[in-house]
């Protein structure tokens, strides 16, 4: 007896739904089969839209790609008439022959070992700046008496140029190759000490009392407050002090190298290989933004609630 | 499951505890110039479960009184208890509201609720839920995983109170939370931390300058005097509950109010006049206790 209810009953409304559910299927299915026109007008609709929202860094783009195309153009008609007005164009390099440069050195190892050593020395050095001068600069900045003891000495270590530091560190370290990074190491290490000890002091006391009342200790209020609300200071000090390792990094290669893309630089000036000195340069460029991009976007990674 | 998470907040924060005792209290601050009275001989309590606001002019010193209830500040003289217990630091037993919203804008809405338990040690899934429910009381489920940062300053206030309220504190601090809201946002927010306050059954001292608020609100008022403040009176309000925003219409509210306000008026007087005569403006001080220009005041 109930057995055929039950199985008339899940029957039912399937039917019911399978009528009821298959006129609007229809429906829906002819006017995108029929109209395709609506389909590409959305698409047009959209591409619109996206260039309305879009509209000021298009600009921007092309603006910045004809001021680069203006800059090529300039010095390569003040390289050909190899003008002389103040400044002597006459052994400058024209841009042409620097691409020819450029297409010899992408085929020599040399050059790629130039540009994989000063790598290898700013990693070395400038990520042994950051893993000294970030918990020295938050311990510094919470504890009166160690920023006391250590801050007289940083300051007066800090006004010396790194380049400043070359004969020294030749003295101090055994290889040419430590005192390199050693300078490349100074340069970077008090901009990001300063720009942390900086964030520190701006840390909103408001903040750290509010972790107190919900019973946060000493330990987790450094983790938990202080080293959050300094990061965007450190990253500050991150991209500063990888501006100053490279200049100091090519400062170094070129006094005391023996590799290194500012050796590489200085090299090609003493074998008269004009081209190469604006490839040297222009590698050393390129290298820079590189690394600075690079730290922006870790800063981006870790600091997910800023707003850039 | 949600109910769970709930009860824990609630039987943490209920079973009747939460009572304020401030003794002979006095507390003064060092300067150059000496030793300022801030509040001076104060006696106030806050029994279990009950919403108590002080009220008066600006500095007065109503934040000082509760910085030194949350533990910040020691008292030159007298004693803070809660429970008999005397105050001896900041502690999560006595959760704080600040007028700055003081979010930590590098977490998010949940991870700022579930602070407090996450320094309590609780396990991630737990604190987890019991987040995603306060949250939930406050209308804000919809927002765990923003930043501060993009939210509303009543959506911002909304978050202070419940992660204060995360942790099951027994008495609730709040100094000046809706100072900075505008009108429309701060009836709302009244009525929300209204709501969250009965059920949780927590004691709550509320510090304000708005009258309005404060007879909405409490149960009882408490009126300071000028720098050195002190108790200048207590008020009960008797107003049933729950309150209405009609109620502020009714004849009771507006007694109550008017009382309080004369109270204010004549220590926000006292307090600008004694400005006015070290400007060496006698003559305003005296047209300012007319009561015409207390009017436009
Ligand atoms: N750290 C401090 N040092 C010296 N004086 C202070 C300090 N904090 C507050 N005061 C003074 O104490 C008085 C009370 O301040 P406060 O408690 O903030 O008042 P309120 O919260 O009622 O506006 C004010 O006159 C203020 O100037
Ligand atoms: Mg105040």
């Amino acid at each position: 007896m109930s057995s055929p209810a039950l199985a008339r009953d899940p029957v039912e409304p399937n039917l019911v739904e399978s009528t009821t559910v298959v006129p609007p299927k229809i429906e829906a299915k002819q006017p995108t089969i029929t109209t395709p026109s609506p389909q590409g007008a959305a698409i047009g609709a959209l591409a619109a839209r996206w260039y309305r929202l879009n509209k000021d860094k298009l600009q921007a783009t092309l603006i910045g790609t004809l001021s680069l195309v203006a800059f090529l153009i300039a010095w390569h008609l003040l390289t050909k008439y190899r003008v002389v007005f103040f400044v002597r164009f006459t052994n400058v390099p024209s841009p042409l022959a620097v691409y020819d440069s450029f297409t010899r050195a992408i085929h020599d190892p040399k050059f790629f070992l130039h540009v994989a050593l000063s790598c290898r020395r700013i990693l070395v050095g400038f990520s042994l700046a950051a893993v000294v001068a970030i918990p020295l600069g938050l311990v510094m900045g919470r504890f009166k008496r160690i920023h006391e003891m250590v801050f007289p000495v940083a300051e007066v270590l800090r006004p010396i140029p790194a380049i400043a530091w070359v004969p020294m560190a030749i003295m101090l370290w055994p290889t040419n190759e430590q005192s390199i990074v050693f300078i490349t190491f100074l340069g970077s290490f008090f901009p990001i000490l300063v720009n942390t000890l900086h964030g520190m002091s701006l840390v909103d006391p408001v903040l750290v009392r509010a972790a107190r009342c919900l019973g946060a200790r000493e330990a987790s209020i450094f983790r938990e407050v202080y080293f959050p609300a300094s990061l965007p200071h450190i990253f500050t000090g991150l991209t500063v002090g990888m501006g100053v390792a490279w200049v100091s990094l090519i400062a170094a290669e070129m006094i005391s190298g023996q590799y290194g893309i500012g050796y590489f630089t200085w090299e090609a000036y003493s074998l008269v290989q004009y081209p190469d000195i604006a490839l040297g340069m222009i590698a050393i460029g390129l290298l820079g933004l590189a690394s600075s991009l690079l730290i922006r976007a870790m800063g981006r990674f870790v600091m997910p609630w800023g707003r850039t | 499951m949600n109910q769970i998470a709930l009860n824990t907040a609630e039987t943490s924060a209920g079973k009747g505890k939460g009572r304020i005792d401030v003794r002979n209290f006095s507390l003064s601050y060092e300067t150059i110039d000496g030793s300022v009275e801030a509040v001076s001989d104060t006696q106030i309590h806050v029994n279990p479960g009950e919403f108590v606001s002080i009220v008066g002019p600006s500095g007065c010193g109503k934040s000082t009184l509760l910085n030194a209830v949350a533990g910040f500040l020691k008292p030159t003289t007298g004693i803070v208890t809660v429970d008999g217990e005397a105050v001896k630091g900041p502690s999560a037993d006595r959760g704080m509201v600040f007028q700055q919203y003081s979010l930590f804008p590098w977490k998010t809405v949940r991870e700022n609720v579930e602070f407090g338990m996450k320094m309590r040690g609780m396990d991630r899934s737990k604190r987890e839920r019991a987040a995603r429910t306060l949250l939930g009381l406050a209308g804000l489920e919809a927002f765990e995983k923003h930043y501060p940062d993009r939210l509303s300053g009543g959506m911002k206030q909304r978050v202070g109170i419940v992660r204060a309220l995360a942790t099951g504190p027994k008495v609730l601090l709040l100094d000046e939370p809706f100072g900075a809201l505008d009108a429309q946002t701060r009836v709302i927010m009244q009525q929300i931390l209204t709501n969250m306050w009965q059920r949780l059954k927590i004691s709550v001292l509320f510090v304000t300058h708005d009258i309005d608020e404060a007879i909405f609100l409490s149960d009882r008022v408490y009126c300071m005097t000028a720098r050195p403040g002190s108790i200048k009176a207590e008020i009960p309000i008797p107003l049933e509950r729950p309150r209405q925003q009609s109620m502020m219409m009714s004849s009771e509210f507006l007694g109550l109010r008017r009382g309080l306000m004369s109270l204010i008026r004549e220590e926000s007087l006292k307090a600008m006049g004694g400005e006015i005569t070290d400007l060496g403006m006698q003559g305003l001080s005296i047209e300012l206790n007319g009561q015409s220009l207390a009017d436009v005041l």
